[in-house]
This record gives structure tokens, C-alpha cells and sequence, in this order.
């Protein structure tokens, strides 16, 4: 769509840029600031440059968590996103179905997430709850407290349960957003469903889709009440996720140089794929030719 | 009604989705011994204890209206600020307005953690602490650049053709985006209006940190259940079984702007 | 080809429709014959575009038929009807170049390339966008767009009529009148049915062979763009057609003229006589084109009171006041108006009478 040039188009965008900028330039420069310097109490700090961030680069704690972190984003995105996009078609579009689709989709999500982690706990343990029963009456021998795999499993289970709900609100939302001549128009030309799917439906979500991939990519990224309250982290460090890694050294050495150094670096990296997310989709619709 | 094949694979997410939100039904009417000793498909041992403990327990549902509140109060801010400015960024070119739509989701990208202790010495300063607009301002953080994005998003899903037109027939910038454009982005903003609304609800940590009684929500309350006998586990189940209440409302009421389209043509 | 006809076509958007409001189609019998080019005219909301949709298979009616070369079709869906449909705002695959945009229809039909090919080159040099073949479509102009849309309708060889839904309305004013003209030299020239919605008399008019005129669910009129002008059928087709609208005057009849407070105005005898046995209630209409204004007294005029007088350019309009009732009328520009009184002369040919908003007959 060809936009009007306006710069006076600035002062719709002012009050959210104030907000925003107050709720965050001025906490990220007292980041900065102590990423910068070594904190032993109050009015006690030095000036030690990169020093912490070259110790944080250099950590092979920090890489693990690091590509532990990229494996469950990555998975996150394969399963929910197809699975969403799915759902989505499938929903109803009228009458009383609708209702309760909408309800039935909104209810994981609405769940403070710590109290996720906590009812998954008792849900998936061998000997009190229904997943954890049901697996091991199957003849799989399934602990995640034990084994890495399972709490993967698991973990990515309770993800998946938890947050593919918001993906189906998107595209729903998208598909619903689709005006009805753009059907018909489909339907006189004769194209079949997956047709109908590629080029009319998939195009046109292309916004919210952009939306959902991004948002699940930095959540799940960003992720700790759930795994954390589900498995500490464990077995050993199988499911610490890099915030998990960051809020125990934060916690165990209450080290603020450090551990603000480590939350630059983990801002700059979900800065860095989003955008690389963000300028790929944008294209996807811009390149695309004949 | 026909059944479809689809229609199939619907129900079966949806029994599997709440299979999850039965198991914890079946603990919140459950004793802690019971839940922690005895596998049960269903409560042998039905007890509401859980629930009456929600009920009359001063702190738990003065925490569930404190949560109602400044979560409204985000959710119409959130919506009022990001409705200009997303119309902006999506019928203008103005200087900077690529960056600066990237950068507004940026904020959504930091640890929250690193922005407590900054929030919370600003908030003391400003003799804020334990308000609820407090709460409502600090969710804006993450709320505002969502909401700017997905309206964004639905705004430019409409020709600028139908502005053009309005403009002609004389309508006033104003009663254009009332009466006309919001009801044609109406998915959109059903959406947005859900988002920020459970966003702001499950969140933990600036709602626990920037309260201390009188604003105290229930997400807080919920993890003060970790007792000498450790976590109590019935309680938190009847807590979550009664935190779902208030955004099932909230879908519900726009559920008819989510599924309802743009039809071709003005009114 | 298609001769399209609707044979007593009902539509209501209830499951159970009590009365006849409940109907946003009344009753609609109506033949649409091989290669005219039509329009349908009418208010917003008067049905037209469920009318269209009836036609084009994207809607099955409540009640009644539709028959494409006597053959029912009611029940087939767009897709097996050899129609194209044209809408309000392009539609288009966004993601597609012109020239897949126009091959489409035809790939999923599956023709084969070559003829795909042909097909798509003849029509694109009909609609002028051959230099464009190769451009992402959702770039283009809105009224290439909305070409583009015309030409997956033609590109079907089996395509007997193509109907539009106010296609005009995102276009520029300018580039309007260009489009219009495209239409209906590729009507001439392919003999194809067009039926065109609009709520756009200069459009239907100068667009049509035969316009229809619809009003709340019903086809009041159907005729050549004169006829309507000049007869016609229903009060809101004389309203409605015609800038300014026809003139209205509450009547009574007595003998040969007709009488508004008392001031008398003389009609043709057959007119008179149909007037006296005709029930309801009864006005004078005469279009604005047609009313003689004097400066001085004249042969059975009426006098009237001047109210305005609009220069219009080519054209002035006067407004006056007779009997309490404003009434326009459309004069050259050379001629002079005196301020205060005037004389109205009806002339007796274009002196029609309506009895219930209908013209007597």
C-alpha cells in the first residue's frame, strides 16, 4: 500500500513513544551502567570496562545454556506455528461453536505460569498424576525428574499445551480479517482449497503470522517461571535455559555486573534473530514474483 | 451438522487441551495429603476446603479485584495509546518509522528482570508503590508495543482507498476512525484487547515487586502458598481454576469481534 | 452464451421471514438477453448486490429460479456457471505477477500451458496491461487492478457473461470515465453479457443499453436510459434518475386539470381520465427540464415565487415555491430570471400523474 508522506504523523506516535521510552531507555542506560562496573555493596563499585562481558563470552556454562536455549526456540516454532495455523483453519465460523472455541483457547493462557509449572509437576509424575499413570501403564518407563529426554518431553509438552492457543488467536483473528470477496473471487476462478490456502489465506496472514513467530520466538526465549517450577533446570542441567542459568548466577552470587553484562548479551541476541525474523517475512511478501 | 474430518481433529485438540485444566479441577478439590498419596482420576474425596480458603480469605480475593483493576486500567490505556499510533505506521511514511516500529518491540525483548530494580527506585520516588496505576504503567512496557503491532497489522489488511473515500464524503478524521475504521479492524482489536488483558494478568514479577497490600494481586498472593508442609498444592490449583474466570469473560465479550470480518463495502 | 433470467426470485437473509420487509428481494422475474450490456441502478441497500450474488451462483435464493439459456442453475455453484465477477474493491492474488493473475482461472481448470499462454496475451492486450505482464500485481494501480480482475474473467473462453459490483469505486475520478469507456468497447467487441450494480445513474445511464432500476427489493423499471427519463413507471425512478430529480406535487383532480390549493394546471385528457378513476394519492410530476419559467404572465401558467436561481455554468437552476411546494426547474444559461414572481408553464406532454407512487396507466 502506497502511504501518504506525513511527518506530522509523528505526533500519533508520541505518546506511545514516551511511554515507552520511559518505561525503558531509562532502566536499560542503569544496565548498561552496571554492566560496565564491579558492585560489592552500595557506594562500593569500579569501573572494569568489558571485563564482564568478556568472562561471560568465554563461559562454557553460558554456551551450553546458549544452545540448549536455541534447540527449544527452534522446536517451539516448528510445532506450534504449523499446529496453529491449522487449528485456526479448522475453528468455526459461526454460531454457538465459536464461543466456545474462543473460551476453550483462552483458558491455558490465561494461567499465572508459575501455577502451570506447579500443576505439571503433580500431572506428570509416575505415581500421582494422569500423565504420568497413563505413559507408565503403557510400558513406557517415563520419569523426567530422571532422565533428560523425558524432561524435554515434558517441558516441551507443557509449552506446546500452553502457548499454541496464542498462535491460534492470531490466525484466526487474520483468517477472519479476510474479506469475503477475496473467497468468492476464488471460488469463480476455481481454485481448490490448498489454493485457496496458498494464495489468498496464507498471504494475507502473513501480518499476524509475522506477529505470532515473533512473539513466540522471544517468549520462549525469554521463558523461566514454567521449566523452572517444572524442573528446576534439571535433571542436572538438561532443561536450564539460558534465563534460568541467568537467574542463578544473579541469585547464587547476587553479582550485579555480571549478571547485567549476561542480560545485554541475551538482549542483543533475541534483538539480533528477530530482526533477522523480521526483515526474512517482510521479504517473503516483497520478493515474491511470478 | 455435518462432521468433517476437521471438525474431528478440532475436538480432539481441545479434549486434549483440557485435559491439563481437569487434572487441576481434580486437585483443587482434593486435600494436599490426598493429591501428594493417591493417584485419582476423579476426587474420591471431594472437599471445597481450597475454594472457601479463596473465598474468605481476605488476601486472596482482595488480590483477585486488585488484579481486575490495574489489569483494566492497562488494557484501555495499552488500547488508547496504540490506536493513533498504529494508524500512524500504517498509512504514513514518516522519518524514522521503520526503526522506530522495530525498536517499540525491542522493549518486549529484555529480560524483565533488569528492569525491576529501576522501576522500583522510580516508583518509590514518586511515592507510587503499591498503587495500581503503577502496576498498569509498568505493564505497559510490554503491552504498548504489542498492541501497536497487531493493530498495525489489521490496519493494513484495509485499503487506504476506504480513508480516501471517507475523506471525500466529508467525514472528519475523528468520526472516520469511530464510527468507520474500528469497526472494520474489530478482529484486531478483539485481539489486542485479549492479549494485553492476559498478558498483564499473568504477570509476576513488577506486580509482586511494585505492591506490597493494597495492591496486591492474586498472581503475588499465589506464591506465598509455599508453607512449612511446602507447597500447597490444592490451594494453588483452586487459585488457577479461579484465575481463569475473569479472562474467559474477557474472550468471551469480544468474541464476536474476533470472528467477525470486514465486509467489502461501507456501511 | 447467456441469456440469463430470473423467474420469481425471493431472497431473504432469515431463516424464517414473517412479513414482507423481511425480504431484502421481493419479487424479481426478469430476462437479461445474450450480449446487452446492463445496469442495475438503485440506492444503497435496495439489493442489487444480493441480486448479483443470486446470479452469480454466490448466493441460492430463498425462492424461485435462476435459468441460464432456459436451463435452471440454481442450485450449481459459481465455479460450474460461465460467469466472472468483478467487485468493489480488486481482488487480487498479491502474491502473483499480472500474468498469473490471469492464467490462474485457467490453470485450475486445466488447460495446458501453451493455450494458457495465448489466452492470457490476447487478453492482456485487450486490457492494455501487456507491458505489465511481469509485475507483481499487488504494485499496480487500482485501476489496473481492477482490469486484472476483468481479465480473469475473460481469459475463460467459456465465460458468457461478466457482472460487476460497483467497480468503479476506488477508481480515480479521471481515470473513471477512461475505464468505463474500456467496458464498453470490450462489450461491443466480445458480445458478452455485463450486468453492472452502481447506485450511479451517470454511470448506469452512460454505461447501458437497458437500465433496471431497483427499490427496496423490487424492480420498479426497466428501459432504455430515454424511457426512464422520459416515462418513467415509478415516482423514485423519476426522483432518483435525473439531476436535479423530477418535480412532485400533491394534486387533486378536477375535469381536466389538476389541482394543487387552487391553483390549476392543465393535463392531457387521457391523463385527466386515468387521474379521476385512479385511487390513492395523487401527484403531478414533471421534470425539471421540462418546466418553462416566464418572466411575464403566459397561456395557462401558474404563478410562483422565486426562491434562488443557481448558476450551473451551461445551466441555471431555479427554485421556486408553488402551492407551498418547492419545485426546480432546469433553464439555459442565457436566460433571465426577475427576482420575486415568475410564471411556471407544465407542458402537457411531460405533465405525468402518479397515483401511489405509480405512474397511471
Amino acid at each position: 500500500m502506497e502511504k501518504w508522506e506525513n511527518n506530522r504523523a509523528w505526533f500519533l506516535v508520541l505518546p506511545v513513544f514516551i511511554i515507552v521510552a520511559f518505561s525503558a531507555i531509562i532502566p536499560l542506560m542503569t544496565v548498561v551502567n552496571y554492566s560496565i562496573q564491579d558492585i560489592w555493596g552500595p557506594g562500593q563499585r569500579v569501573f572494569v570496562g568489558a571485563e564482564w562481558f568478556e568472562e561471560m563470552l568465554a563461559n562454557e556454562r553460558l554456551h551450553d545454556a546458549l544452545w540448549r536455549q536455541f534447540l527449544f526456540s527452534g522446536l517451539v516454532l516448528l510445532i506450534e506455528i504449523p499446529l496453529g495455523i491449522l487449528i485456526a483453519l479448522a475453528m468455526p465460523k459461526r454460531g454457538w461453536g465459536v464461543s466456545a472455541a474462543l473460551v476453550t483457547l483462552a483458558i491455558p493462557l490465561l494461567i499465572p505460569w508459575n501455577v502451570i509449572g506447579t500443576i505439571w509437576i503433580i500431572f506428570t509424575r509416575p505415581d500421582i498424576g494422569l500423565f504420568g499413570v497413563t505413559i507408565n501403564s503403557l510400558g513406557v518407563a517415563f520419569d523426567h525428574t530422571a532422565r533428560p529426554a523425558d524432561a524435554w518431553i515434558t517441558t516441551m509438552a507443557m509449552e506446546v499445551w500452553h502457548w499454541t492457543p496464542l498462535v491460534v488467536l492470531l490466525a484466526y483473528a487474520g483468517l477472519r480479517a479476510i474479506p469475503e470477496a477475496y473467497y468468492q473471487a476464488a471460488k469463480i476462478d476455481g481454485a481448490s482449497a490448498w489454493a485457496t490456502f496458498r494464495y489468498i489465506q496464507l498471504p494475507k496472514m502473513r501480518g499476524v503470522l509475522t506477529i505470532a513467530v515473533l512473539l513466540r520466538w522471544m517468549d520462549s526465549f525469554l521463558i523461566y517461571a514454567e521449566p523452572f517450577a517444572l524442573t528446576g533446570g534439571g535433571p542436572g542441567n538438561s532443561t536450564t535455559f539460558l534465563s534460568i542459568y541467568l537467574v542463578k548466577i544473579a541469585t547464587g552470587q547476587f553479582d550485579l555486573g555480571p549478571a547485567s553484562a549476561f542480560s545485554l548479551i541475551y538482549f542483543l541476541i533475541i534483538l539480533l534473530f528477530s530482526f533477522m525474523f523480521y526483515q526474512a517475512l517482510l521479504n517473503v511478501g516483497k520478493g515474491e514474483k511470478a | 451438522m455435518k462432521i468433517r474430518k476437521r471438525t474431528i481433529g478440532l475436538c480432539i485438540y481441545f479434549f486434549l487441551l483440557m485435559i491439563p485444566i481437569y487434572w487441576m479441577l481434580n486437585m483443587s478439590l482434593r486435600s494436599n495429603a490426598d493429591i501428594l498419596n493417591a493417584f485419582a482420576i476423579y476426587p474420591s474425596d471431594l472437599t471445597f476446603k481450597n475454594y472457601i480458603k479463596g473465598f474468605t480469605d481476605h488476601t486472596w480475593y482482595s488480590g483477585y479485584i486488585n488484579s481486575r483493576i490495574y489489569v483494566s486500567m492497562n488494557t484501555v490505556i495499552s488500547l488508547l495509546f496504540a490506536l493513533p499510533a498504529a494508524y500512524a505506521f500504517s498509512r504514513y511514511k514518516f522519518l524514522g518509522d521503520g526503526q522506530m516500529f522495530f525498536w517499540l518491540l525491542t522493549n518486549r525483548m529484555a529480560p524483565p528482570a533488569v528492569f525491576l530494580l529501576p522501576y522500583f527506585q522510580f516508583y518509590s520516588t514518586m511515592n507510587m508503590i503499591d498503587t495500581h496505576i503503577a502496576v498498569a504503567l509498568a505493564h505497559c512496557l510490554f503491552n504498548v508495543p504489542l498492541a501497536v503491532w497487531i493493530l498495525e497489522g489489521f490496519m493494513s489488511g484495509i485499503p487506504k482507498e476506504i480513508d480516501e473515500t471517507a475523506f471525500i464524503d466529508g467525514y472528519s478524521f475523528p468520526r472516520f476512525f469511530v464510527t468507520i475504521f474500528i469497526p472494520l479492524i474489530r478482529a484486531g482489536v478483539g485481539v489486542t484487547a485479549f492479549f494485553c488483558f492476559m498478558f498483564s494478568w499473568v504477570e509476576l514479577l513488577f506486580a509482586r515487586t511494585l505492591t506490597v497490600t493494597e495492591a496486591k494481586p492474586i498472581v503475588a498472593t499465589m506464591t506465598r502458598t509455599i508453607s512449612a508442609t511446602g507447597l500447597d498444592w490444592g490451594l494453588m490449583a483452586a487459585a488457577g481454576i479461579l484465575t481463569i474466570v475473569p479472562g474467559a469473560l474477557v474472550i468471551w465479550f469480544v468474541r464476536n469481534h474476533l470472528a467477525k470480518g470486514f465486509a467489502l463495502g461501507r456501511v | 452464451m447467456a441469456q440469463i433470467e430470473l423467474h420469481k426470485v425471493a431472497h431473504s437473509y432469515l431463516d424464517h421471514p414473517e412479513s414482507k420487509a423481511d425480504y431484502a428481494l421481493k419479487h424479481i422475474h426478469e430476462t437479461w438477453e445474450d450480449g446487452g450490456a446492463y445496469a442495475l441502478l438503485g440506492p444503497s441497500g435496495c439489493g442489487k448486490t444480493t441480486l448479483l450474488n443470486i446470479i452469480s451462483g454466490l448466493l441460492t435464493p430463498s425462492q424461485g429460479e435462476v435459468r441460464y439459456d432456459g436451463k435452471a442453475v440454481t442450485s450449481l455453484p459459481p465455479e460450474k456457471r460461465n460467469i466472472a465477477q468483478v467487485f468493489q474493491f480488486p481482488v487480487l492474488y498479491d502474491t502473483m505477477s499480472v500474468f498469473n493473475n490471469l492464467a490462474f482461472p485457467l490453470r485450475n481448470r486445466g488447460i495446458n500451458e501453451g493455450e494458457v499462454k495465448k489466452r492470457v496475451l490476447e487478453v492482456a492486450e485487450i486490457l492494455d496491461l501487456t507491458p505489465f505482464l511481469e509485475k507483481r500485481a499487488a504494485g499496480l494501480a487500482a485501476d489496473a487492478k481492477q482490469k486484472i480482475s476483468l481479465g480473469r474473467g475473460l481469459v475463460r473462453k467459456d465465460v458468457a457473461a461478466i457482472l460487476f459490483d460497483e467497480p468503479l469505486t476506488v477508481i480515480d475520478p479521471q481515470l473513471k470515465w477512461d475505464l468505463r469507456r474500456k467496458l464498453k468497447e470490450i462489450n461491443e467487441q466480445l458480445k458478452l453479457t455485463f450486468i453492472y450494480v452502481t447506485h450511479d445513474q451517470v454511470e448506469a445511464l452512460t454505461f447501458a443499453d437497458r437500465v433496471m432500476v431497483m427499490y427496496e427489493g423490487e424492480l420498479v423499471q426497466s428501459g432504455t436510459p430515454q424511457e426512464l427519463f422520459e416515462h418513467p413507471d415509478h415516482k423514485f425512478v423519476g426522483y432518483f434518475i435525473g439531476s436535479p430529480g423530477m418535480n412532485f406535487l400533491p394534486v387533486t383532480i378536477e375535469g381536466n386539470t389538476a389541482l394543487a390549493d387552487a391553483i390549476s394546471i392543465p393535463l392531457d385528457n387521457k391523463t385527466a381520465q386515468l387521474g379521476q378513476k385512479a385511487e390513492g394519492k395523487l401527484e403531478l410530476g414533471i421534470r425539471p427540464m421540462y418546466l418553462e419559467v416566464h418572466a411575464e404572465s403566459v397561456d395557462s401558467g401558474v404563478r410562483a415565487a422565486v426562491t434562488s436561481v443557481e448558476d450551473q455554468g451551461s445551466f441555471k437552476i431555479v427554485t421556486v415555491r408553488l402551492a407551498g411546494n418547492i419545485l426546480r426547474a432546469k433553464i439555459s444559461e442565457d436566460q433571465t430570471i426577475p427576482q420575486g414572481k415568475v410564471w411556471l408553464r407544465f407542458p402537457i406532454q411531460w405533465t405525468k400523474l402518479f397515483a401511489d407512487e405509480r405512474m397511471v396507466k
